[in-house]
C-alpha cells in the first residue's frame, strides 16, 4: 500500500456508507445466493422442467415448510421428518464452518477440516467404544473433549509448521488430511486396531449407548443434542473473537500482521493458536456426528465425507460471522437434504438431476461470493452511469 | 501575464454524494506560466485537475482552451488537446523500459513492427532538450523514484502536452531531486509549456510558481501573484485562520540520559549492514533530530530501537535497562513509544475501529482486559476521551480507522503513543503527507511532550521539520552518523552532509 494519502475520496453519504458496511455484510451473500438460484433455475428450464415446481419440490423436501403454520396433517408430519434431517446435517456444517472462519479471521486458510474432523471422530470413537459403565453425561463429555483435543492437535501441527518454518498452511493441512483419512481407514480396516466385532467387515465397533448424544426430536434418525452444541459453539466463536484478548490478537494478525507485530503481538504464536482452535472446532464436528447419529465408521466413509469442505463454503457465504455461518449452514444443509433421493418426488424432478443441481447451485453461490468484486462492479457501474465516482475497492495484503 | 489565457476553467462545480468537491471554481492558465494550485488535503485540488484531465465530468461550468469552449470526456481527449498529467502515483509498468512505457498505447510502427529504436531516439531527444537525463532503455524497476517521475513527464511531452499538470510532484522526492525537478520545470516554461503545479507545501509554491490559486473546502479563495505573497499569508488563505508556522519552543533543558545507543549495528532484510556502528544518546527534555535521505539506515535503526528488529552488534539502553534483544512488547513496557513511519501499514490496523486501534499496546492489560477477557465498553470510553483530547475529526470510537483522513489517522496514532506516557518517543516521519493544520498540531504536540520530560528522537526526511523542531541534529549517511549539528545550521550544510559530501571532503 502506498503511504502518501490520495486526496481523500469524498465520502460520508448515507448511501455509500450503507453499502460499504451493511451491504458488504449482507447484500453480497444474498445477491450471490439469489443469482445462483436464478442461474440454477435457468438450467432446469433448459432441461425441460418447470423451475418453479422444481424449486417448490426441493423446498418441501428440506422440511422448512414445517415453519409454515398452514401446513398440517400428514404434510406436517413429513415436513418434521425432513426438517430433522436438515438440522442433523446443519450441525456439523456449523462447526466446520466455524473452523474455517476462525482461521480466516487470522488470515489463514484452513483446508484441513477434513483431517481434523476425522481425527476428532476417531478420538471420540476410541472414548465412545471404551470406558463402559461411565455415566452418560460424563462419557459424552469425555468423548467430546477427546475430539476437541485431537482436532486441536491436528490443526496445531499445521500451525506449528507455519509459525516456526513458515510452511504454508494450505499445503500442510491438505497433506494432514490424507494422513488422517488413510490413518483412519487403517484403524478400522480388516485386522486394524479399531476394527469391530465382525471379522470380515472393515467397520469399527459401535459406541456405547452411554456415549450417544441425547435424541431431541423424531426418530429417523432423530435430531440429536449436537445441534445445541453447534449453536453454543457459535456463541463461543463470537465471544472468543470479540470479547477476549486472544480474539483481539487473532483479528489484528488477520487484518495486518505488520501492525500487529508493531503492537507487540506475536504473529507466530497466533498462527499456531488460530489453527489449533480452528482444528478443535472441526474435531468437535467429527465427534458430534459420531455420537449423534453415526455410532460407528466404515473404511468407505472416510473419503466420501465432504462436510468439512462444505464448511469452507459455509464460512465464505457466512462472511465469517456467527449469524452468517448459521444461515449459510442451514442453506447448504437444506439444499442437500431437499435434493436427496429420499425427499424429492421423482414426478416433478429426477432426484439424480436434483443432486447435481444442488452441487451446481452450491458452486455458483461460492463463485459469486468469491467474485464479490464482480457484484461490486455491477453496483459501481450503475452509480458510474449516474455520473458518480465511487471509491476504488482497495486490495490489501 | 497580460496575454489572453491559454486555458480557462469557469465556474467548475462537482458534487459528490454529500460533498461539494468543487464549488464554482475559476482558474486561468497563461501560456508559459507555472500556476500553483494550493490547498489542504481534501480542498478539491485533485478533483479539479481530474476534471481537466477528463477523469470526471463537471456538474456545472465550462472549460475553455484558446478561448474556445471544449468538452473533455476522457484522458484521451485531454491528451489530444495537449493536456498531460503526472499523477502522484506513477502509472508505469516496472518490468518495461522507459521508452516502452512512454510509447505504450501509441506505439510507433514501421510496417507491422514496433519501431522501438525510433521511439527511443525521440525520447532521448526530448530528454536532452529539457535536461531530464532519463535513459530510454533503462528498466523502470531499476531507476529511482525521481527518475520515474521524469519518465512520466517525458511520457506527457512525448504525447504532445502543452499543458502539464503535476499532482504533488515533490511528495516522493528527496530535496535534491526536488530542486532538480524545479530546474526541469523552468526549462519547460522557457519552451512555452504551461504548468499546473498542485501542492500543499508553501515553500515550493513560493519558489516555483508565477501565480498561486488557493482552494479551501472546494472553493477558490484567491489567486495571487508570487510577488508579494508570503508563507503566512498563503497559510492563512489555505486554512482560513492564522497558522503558526514557526514552531514556538522554549530552549531545551536536557536532563539525564534516557536513551543510550552504543556501537549499534543492524542488518537489513538482505543481510547487509544497514546501520553501521552508530552511537548516540537522547536526554530527558530534548528533541534529537535524525536527518538523512530515505534509505540510509533510518528504518532499521528505528526497528532496532523499538524491538522490531534485533541488532547484530552493540547495545541499546533505556534508562539504564538493556533492551538490545528485547521484543516489541518488552520495549513498549520499558516506555518506548513509537510513532511509526507508515501509519497505514504499521501504525494502525485499518480494519479495526478507532477504539480497538487505541488499545493496540495495552489491550492485554487492565483496565482494557482482565484474565484475557476484553472490555470493549472501556475501550470505547477511553477512545471517546482521546479522540476529543487530540481533536480527531471525522470519526467516533466505532469508526474504522480506514475511514479517516491521513491527518486524523496520524492524530489517532499520536494519541495512542502519547497517552501511554512513554519515556522515550521515537517519531518517524510524523507529519508525512499531512497538511498545514495537522502539521502544526503534530509539531506543537511533540514540543509539549518534550517539555513534559520525555526524550524524543525525531527521524524525518523533511529538513525544515528537522530544523524547526530539533535541539540537536544527527545526520545519517549510508548507515553511519556523519555529523552532529546545532539547530542553527543551514539547510545547505545539512544537505551536503546528507549526501555524503562531508565524508568525502574529510
Amino acid at each position: 500500500m502506498t503511504t502518501e494519502p490520495l486526496e481523500p475520496a469524498p465520502r460520508g453519504s448515507a448511501v455509500t456508507e450503507w453499502f460499504s458496511t451493511r451491504a458488504g455484510g449482507i447484500l453480497v451473500p444474498l445477491a450471490a445466493t439469489v443469482l445462483a438460484f436464478l442461474i440454477g433455475g435457468l438450467v432446469v428450464l433448459i432441461t425441460g422442467h418447470n423451475p418453479l415446481s422444481a424449486y417448490k419440490a426441493i423446498f418441501e423436501g428440506t422440511g422448512l415448510n414445517w415453519f409454515f403454520p398452514w401446513v398440517s396433517g400428514d404434510a406436517r408430519e413429513a415436513a418434521a421428518n425432513d426438517l430433522q434431517q436438515t438440522l442433523i446435517l446443519m450441525t456439523p456444517l456449523v462447526l466446520t464452518g466455524i473452523a474455517v472462519a476462525f482461521a480466516f479471521r487470522c488470515g489463514l486458510f484452513n483446508i484441513g477440516g477434513q483431517g481434523q474432523y476425522w481425527v476428532g471422530f476417531i478420538a471420540a470413537l476410541y472414548v465412545g467404544t471404551n470406558f463402559e459403565g461411565l455415566s452418560r453425561p460424563l462419557h459424552i463429555l469425555l468423548a467430546l473433549l477427546a475430539s476437541i483435543v485431537a482436532g486441536g492437535l491436528w490443526g496445531g501441527i499445521a500451525g506449528l509448521l507455519k509459525a516456526t518454518v513458515g510452511a504454508h498452511e494450505v499445503i500442510t493441512t491438505i497433506m494432514l488430511n490424507w494422513i488422517a483419512i488413510f490413518g483412519g481407514s487403517y484403524l478400522v480396516e480388516i485386522g486394524g486396531p479399531l476394527q469391530g466385532p465382525t471379522p470380515s467387515i472393515p467397520r469399527s465397533d459401535t459406541v456405547f449407548e452411554s456415549a450417544e448424544l441425547w435424541p431431541i426430536w423424531g426418530s429417523l434418525p432423530s435430531l440429536h443434542a449436537g445441534l445445541f452444541i453447534a449453536l453454543f459453539a457459535l456463541v463461543v466463536y463470537y465471544v472468543l473473537l470479540n470479547r477476549t484478548t486472544l480474539g483481539y490478537e487473532v483479528r489484528a494478525v488477520g487484518f495486518s500482521p505488520e501492525a500487529a507485530r508493531y503492537g507487540g503481538i506475536s504473529v507466530a504464536r497466533n498462527y499456531f493458536l488460530a489453527l489449533a482452535i480452528s482444528g478443535a472446532f472441526a474435531g468437535l464436528a467429527g465427534s458430534v456426528d459420531l455420537l449423534g447419529f453415526k455410532s460407528a465408521v466404515s473404511t468407505g466413509d472416510f473419503s466420501t465425507n465432504l462436510i468439512p469442505f462444505t464448511g469452507i463454503a459455509v464460512a465464505l457465504l457466512g462472511r465469517n460471522k456467527a449469524v452468517g455461518i448459521l444461515f449459510a449452514a442451514l442453506l447448504f444443509a437444506a439444499l442437500e437434504v431437499g435434493t436427496s433421493t429420499r425427499q424429492l418426488d421423482p414426478e416433478v424432478f429426477e432426484p439424480a438431476l436434483a443432486t447435481d443441481l444442488a452441487t451446481m447451485i452450491q458452486a455458483l453461490v461460492i463463485f459469486f461470493v468469491g467474485a464479490e468484486l464482480l457484484i461490486l462492479y455491477i453496483w459501481r457501474a450503475r452509480t458510474l452511469l449516474r455520473g458518480r465516482p465511487v471509491a476504488q475497492p482497495e486490495l490489501r495484503q | 501575464m497580460a496575454n489572453a489565457p491559454l486555458l480557462e476553467l469557469r465556474g467548475i462545480t462537482k458534487r459528490f454524494p454529500g460533498v461539494v468537491a468543487n464549488d464554482h471554481v475559476d482558474l486561468e492558465l497563461a501560456k508559459g506560466e507555472v500556476h500553483a494550485l494550493l490547498g489542504e488535503n481534501g480542498a478539491g485540488k485533485s478533483t479539479l485537475m481530474n476534471i481537466l484531465y477528463g477523469l470526471y465530468h463537471p456538474d456545472e461550468g465550462q472549460i475553455r482552451l484558446n478561448g474556445k469552449r471544449i468538452r473533455i470526456d476522457s484522458p484521451r481527449d485531454a491528451i489530444d488537446r495537449g493536456i498531460g498529467m503526472v499523477h502522484q502515483h506513477f502509472m508505469l509498468i516496472p518490468v518495461m523500459t522507459v521508452a516502452e512505457n512512454i510509447v505504450l498505447a501509441t506505439e510507433p510502427r514501421k510496417g507491422p513492427f514496433l519501431d522501438l529504436a525510433g521511439a527511443e531516439e525521440r525520447v532521448r531527444e526530448l530528454s536532452t532538450q529539457y535536461g531530464l537525463a532519463v535513459r530510454p532503455e533503462a528498466k523502470v524497476s531499476s531507476i529511482s523514484v525521481g527518475m520515474q517521475q521524469r519518465a512520466e513527464i517525458l511520457k506527457a511531452l512525448y504525447r504532445g502536452a502543452e499543458v502539464l499538470i503535476l499532482d504533488e510532484p515533490t511528495a516522493v522526492l528527496t530535496p535534491q531531486e526536488a530542486s532538480e525537478l524545479f530546474t526541469i520545470i523552468r526549462s519547460l516554461q522557457e519552451d512555452g509549456k504551461s504548468i499546473i503545479f498542485i501542492s500543499h507545501k508553501l515553500n515550493e509554491v513560493l519558489e516555483i510558481a508565477d501565480r498561486i490559486t488557493v482552494l479551501r473546502q472546494g472553493k477558490k479563495i484567491d489567486t495571487v501573484p508570487r510577488e508579494g505573497a508570503t508563507r503566512e499569508g498563503l497559510a492563512r488563505l489555505m486554512v482560513g485562520r492564522e497558522v503558526v508556522l514557526r514552531v514556538e519552543k522554549p530552549p531545551a533543558e536536557p536532563g539525564e540520559t534516557l536513551l543510550l545507543v552504543e556501537n549499534l549495528k543492524v542488518l537489513d532484510e538482505r543481510g547487509l549492514e544497514a546501520v553501521r556502528d552508530v552511537s548516540f544518546d537522547v536526554k530527558v527534555g530534548e528533541i534529537v533530530g535524525v536527518a538523512g535521505v530515505d534509505g540510509n539506515g533510518q528504518s532499521e535503526l528505528i526497528d532496532a530501537l523499538t524491538g522490531l528488529r534485533r541488532p547484530s552488534e552493540g547495545r541499546i539502553l533505556v534508562a539504564g535497562k538493556n533492551i538490545t534483544t528485547a521484543n516489541a512488547r518488552e520495549c513498549l513496557d520499558v516506555g518506548v513509544g513509537h510513532i511509526p513511519e507508515d501509519r497505514q501499514l504499521r501504525g494502525l490496523v485499518l480494519d479495526f475501529t478507532l477504539a480497538e486501534n487505541l488499545a493496540l499496546h495495552d489491550y492485554e492489560k487492565e483496565p482494557s482486559s482482565k484474565w484475557g477477557w476484553l472490555y470493549p465498553g472501556r475501550l470505547v470510553e477511553r477512545a471517546a476521551r482521546l479522540l476529543k483530547e487530540f481533536d480527531v475529526r471525522g470519526g467516533r470510537p466505532q469508526t474504522l480507522a480506514a475511514a479517516l483522513s491521513g491527518g486524523n489517522q496520524q492524530k489517532v496514532v499520536i494519541a495512542r503513543e502519547v497517552s501511554r506516557d512513554p519515556r522515550i518517543l521515537v517519531a518517524a516521519q510524523p507529519t508525512r503527507g499531512l497538511d498545514v493544520g495537522a502539521i502544526e498540531f503534530v509539531h506543537r504536540r511533540l514540543v509539549k511532550e518534550r517539555d513534559e520530560g520525555r526524550a524524543i528522537l525525531l527521524v524525518s526526511f523533511e529538513l525544515e521539520e528537522i530544523l524547526s523542531l530539533s535541539d540537536r541534529i544527527l545526520v545519517v549517511y549510508e548507515g553511519r552518523i556523519v555529523g552532529e549539528y546545532e539547530p542553527g545550521v543551514t539547510e545547505e550544510e545539512l544537505g551536503i552532509a546528507m549526501t555524503g559530501g562531508r565524508e568525502r571532503a574529510a
